[in-house]
């Protein structure tokens, strides 16, 4: 078929041209020597100013990482990472504290500017271009491995909703971060996490107080910028009883020849009927046409649904990484909890997605639903991995999966690993999943009805996808629609 | 970080090893089969057996199934093969050709190899392994994983079985019927080794039993490779009912040619573990398959069935349809995996599983895996895990059936969706008719 042909040479042509956030900001910055050991792990801890339990939590994190070893199910291929040859610790030369946004670098403001992130709440105020009544969000911007702003800290706070850099709120509130951190991803969970607990240097914390629902959407900006440098972040999220919260996680990094790693860690908990909706758009540098290049995204997500009738819900975009190993999970253990999973994966060029999600009922009446939607063109791979299981004491669990794949070109790979482990007979898990090409049947209806032929691709991946970009919040819906056209420019138009 | 690999044996492994090393000189082969068996166990012996880590064994621990490694079985004692003759209930009716093979011995002596149709031919697979034909065509190689444990062993071990060829463009109407019969009074290691080859558009159909007596605790490793030909037809149905202390590892693997059709069902009657591995590559353009199968698992049983089904060649279409009833303290497994290669477009491939659960500890894991390198292709897999539907039961006991009969009749349901695709009628009513036995045992 010659649409088919002209669709995957469409695809081969999609180059890093199309990667918007690829470019470098020049600033000085101070990074830690290359490389990873025990003084490593003291000079990060030692330039956050922690307190000394935190840095032995940290080297108890180093040790156990030293005897573990890499994980290699994942169908993702890429030579050995040299854990080395990277600088663990990089941060914008800045002066000791900063008083106010304008002492921020200038040229890390323009940065966000670039990328659309408004840092300013003047601007943000002034609404300039928003249109009346159009809610507002608190931002958090991480530089390479430090907070460079965090805005609507003050109203925020008139709320009680604590929303920091989790830098900041090891040295302002450590008895919640003590209490809560590695509590639903413990220290040794696995090799990336457990690097991820020697090493992490910043991310965002956020902490809900009963009966609140935050006032405005949450979000974190991610950005790597220096070069051999990896990115651990590490965000906490705690919803007190009845609270409600909304976080949005953005990120991108520029373009290089080099691969750079980040293992980040997110931990979610939700109490006694309290909401935690979790977003992310994931758009790091996917490395170019030839696979040269990209982040190697290693990030270890999990939410725990300690308290009855509590609820964390899941939505990601996924578009960029040249390698990704993402499995956002929730533990169901309160009564009558729920989890929720949406995704967006959409792999080109020579990326290689391997994500999914694990759904662990273990308390009485729990279920959970997954939705997700891998799409695969050019030399791509796309692997859905997902668990549900049943505790023997999860009466009346419920679950139910639909992933889809779709493939564009038939040089890409689209893969479903799907689990299910019932232990308790009234447990009710469903899954379907489908793979397929674009219909011709349906393209031809659309091309009939005087559609170009990629704007009808167009319709029919938008359609396809819809159940999830349904879930994301507004603000990101429109990003992600933006970066799936983005993603597929060049095979959808 | 490296640490030096030292091989740590459990008892079992060193107990095939032992065997093995005992056992090789007197295995039938010549220098090509021989020297294909010492490497098979030299990667067996690489790996050992299979545990929860490896991927494909995730849900049947062997290395916890199998404590010790029990002697390989000895040369049938004619007395005790006698006994075999009653074996093979499942098609007691039925006028199949039956051809036995007892402790991994195939028995002419036992098997009904009278008036043999013409273009069909039946020998001992060890008389064809020493004239050193190779114990593994490439072929079939070809839809087998880069390795499996159960078949290394097998190719290590097997010393004999059935061999059939079957001319092209013959077609069988009298099915066969391959009884297979441990029958040690003390626990043995069984391994046998078969194969069915059909030339193109030959057609055949094919019964295949495994039976040993409750309480002994035989290790049967049993392979069966089906070679079928261009616009060839099989059909294949295995029925393990083996006593309630039997390990029994099965594989087959299968090469399927241009135009062919395949069909095959595990049923999964009896036996403490049963670990049934299918292996099909539809190798040649335009092939059909339909692949299930049925556990029925009470008591303390585990019953494995996994699939690997390889569309290697243009426009294939597979139906898999898996189904578990279980009950007691069982556990099912299923674990299945469509893989469609490159070139396999216009592939159309369905897979459903679904499991049963009948009691409080009953227990279910299921991975229906999907991997697709083709674009134009359509492929699904559902699978579900759940009880009976209790407002199906009411319906039935509104209109006035008794609840333990409701149930029947639905868990006859369930089962029957597979059982009514089995093509030839005495063994569909057959083996319904040991579904509603082991229902009513049960009640």
């Amino acid at each position: 078929m010659a649409a088919v042909q002209e669709t995957i040479d469409q695809v081969r042509r999609i180059d890093v041209e199309q990667y918007k956030y690829g470019f470098v900001t020049d600033v000085e910055s101070e990074k830690a020597p290359k490389g990873l050991s025990e003084d490593i792990v003291r000079y990060i801890s030692a330039r956050k100013n922690e307190p000394e339990w935190m840095l032995e939590w940290r080297l108890e994190a180093f040790r156990r990482w030293q005897t573990m070893r890499e994980p290699e199910w994942a169908r993702v291929n890429y030579p050995p990472i040299d854990y080395q040859d990277l600088h663990y610790y990089s941060a914008p030369r800045k002066k000791p504290e900063l008083a106010s946004l304008d002492e921020v670098d200038p040229e890390i403001l323009k940065t966000y500017e670039k990328l659309g992130i408004p840092l300013r709440e003047q601007e943000i105020l002034a609404g300039v271009v928003r249109p009346e009544g159009e809610r507002r969000i608190a931002v958090d911007a991480v530089f390479d491995s430090v907070s460079v702003a965090t805005t609507f800290q003050a109203e925020l706070k008139a709320a009680g909703v604590i929303f920091m850099p989790i830098s900041e709120a090891l040295r302002e509130h450590p008895e919640l971060v003590r209490k809560y951190l590695g509590s639903v991803v413990p220290v040794s969970d696995n090799y990336f996490a457990t690097l991820n607990s020697a090493v992490f240097s910043d991310g965002s914390f956020v902490y809900v107080p009963e009966g609140v629902r935050c006032p405005m959407e949450l979000s974190t900006y991610f950005r790597i910028n220096e070069k051999n440098t990896g990115q651990f972040e590490r965000t906490l999220i705690i919803a007190g009883k009845g609270s409600y919260v909304s976080y949005l996680e953005g990120c991108t990094a520029p373009q290089r020849d080099e691969n750079q790693l980040h293992a980040a860690v997110v931990e979610l908990v939700a109490m006694d009927d309290a909401e935690i909706k979790y977003s992310t758009v994931q758009n790091w540098y996917p490395g170019n046409a030839e696979g040269v290049g990209g982040i190697y995204n290693f990030v270890t997500k999990r939410g725990d649904c300690r308290g009855a009738r509590s609820k964390i819900s899941w939505t990601q975009v996924e578009t960029g990484s040249a390698i990704t190993w993402k499995y956002p999970s929730c533990l169901l253990r309160g009564e009558g909890s729920s989890g929720e999973f949406y995704s967006i994966a959409i792999s080109n060029g020579r990326q290689q997605v391997d994500s999914g999600t694990k759904m662990m009922h273990i308390g009485r009446n729990t279920t959970s639903r997954i939705v997700s939607k891998g799409i695969s063109a050019g030399r791509s791979q796309n692997t859905y991995r997902g668990l549900v299981s049943a505790h023997r004491k999860a009466k009346g669990a419920r679950n139910f999966t639909a992933c889809d794949s779709l493939l564009i070109g038939d040089q890409c790979g689209a893969h479903t690993v799907p689990y299910m482990e019932a232990k308790n007979p009234t447990a009710v898990f469903e899954h379907e999943a489908t793979t397929s090409k674009i219909s011709e049947d349906v393209l031809f209806y659309c091309v009939q009805r005087g559609l170009s032929q990629e704007e009808a691709v167009g319709l029919v991946v938008n359609g396809f996808v819809k159940d999830v970009l349904q879930q994301l919040p507004m603000e990101f819906a429109v990003e992600a629609q933006k970066l799936i056209s983005i993603s597929l420019e060049g095979s959808v138009g | 970080m490296n640490a030096p690999v030292t091989t740590i044996r459990t008892e079992a492994e060193q107990g095939l090893v032992d065997a093995f090393t005992a056992a090789a000189p007197s295995l039938p082969g010549g220098v090509a089969v021989t020297a294909a068996r010492a490497a098979a166990f030299e990667a067996f012996s690489r790996t050992g057996l299979p545990h929860r880590r490896t991927e494909a064994w995730r849900y049947t621990d062997l290395r916890r199934f199998m404590r010790d490694a029990k002697p390989l079985a000895p040369f049938p004692n004619l007395d005790l093969a006698a006994t075999a003759a009653t074996a093979g209930f499942i098609a007691a009716d039925l006028d199949f050709r039956r051809l036995v093979v007892v402790d991994g011995i195939f028995m002419p002596s036992l098997s009904d190899l009278s008036g043999l149709e013409e273009g069909l031919t039946i020998r001992s697979f060890g008389a064809v392994l020493g004239e050193d034909a190779p114990l593994l065509p490439d072929v079939l190689r070809d839809a087998l994983p880069e390795y499996d444990p159960a078949m290394a062993l097998n190719a290590a071990l097997a010393r004999d079985g059935v061999w059939i060829s079957l001319a092209p463009g013959v077609a069988i109407e009298r099915p066969l019927h391959l009884v297979f019969v441990s029958t040690g009074e003390s626990p043995t290691s069984v391994f046998s080794r078969s194969r069915v080859t059909l030339g193109a558009g030959a057609r055949l159909s094919l019964l295949e039993t495994h039976e040993a007596a409750d309480g002994v605790a035989h290790q049967v490793n049993a392979a069966l490779g089906l070679l079928v030909g261009d616009a060839a037809e099989l059909t294949h149905v295995k029925v393990t009912a083996e006593g309630d202390a039997v390990l029994h590892v099965g594989s087959l693997i299968a090469s399927v040619g241009a135009r062919a059709k395949i069909s095959t069902c595990g049923f999964a009657l009896r036996g403490a573990v049963v670990r049934n591995q299918m292996f099909v590559r539809l190798a040649g353009a335009d092939t059909q398959a339909e692949i299930s199968g049925v556990s029925l698992l009470g008591g303390r049983q585990h019953v494995d069935q996994s699939l690997l089904l390889s569309h290697a060649a243009p426009g294939g279409t597979s139906r898999e349809t898996f189904k578990a009833v279980v009950d007691g303290t069982a556990h099912a497994a299923f674990q299945g995996k469509i893989a469609v290669e490159q070139a396999a477009q216009q592939t159309d491939a369905r897979m459903m599983a679904r499991a049963l659960l009948l009691s409080e500890e009953a227990e279910a894991y299921c991975k229906p895996e999907l991997e697709i390198f083709a674009d134009d292709v359509q492929c699904g897999h559902g699978a579900t895990v759940g009880t009976l539907d209790d407002q199906l039961k009411f319906y039935l006991m509104a209109r006035g059936i008794p609840a333990k009969e409701a149930e029947t009749l639905l868990i006859q349901a369930f089962v029957g969706e597979v059982l009514d695709g089995i093509a030839h009628e005495g063994l569909r009513e057959a083996l319904t008719a040991a579904t509603v036995n082991w229902l009513e045992a049960r009640a």
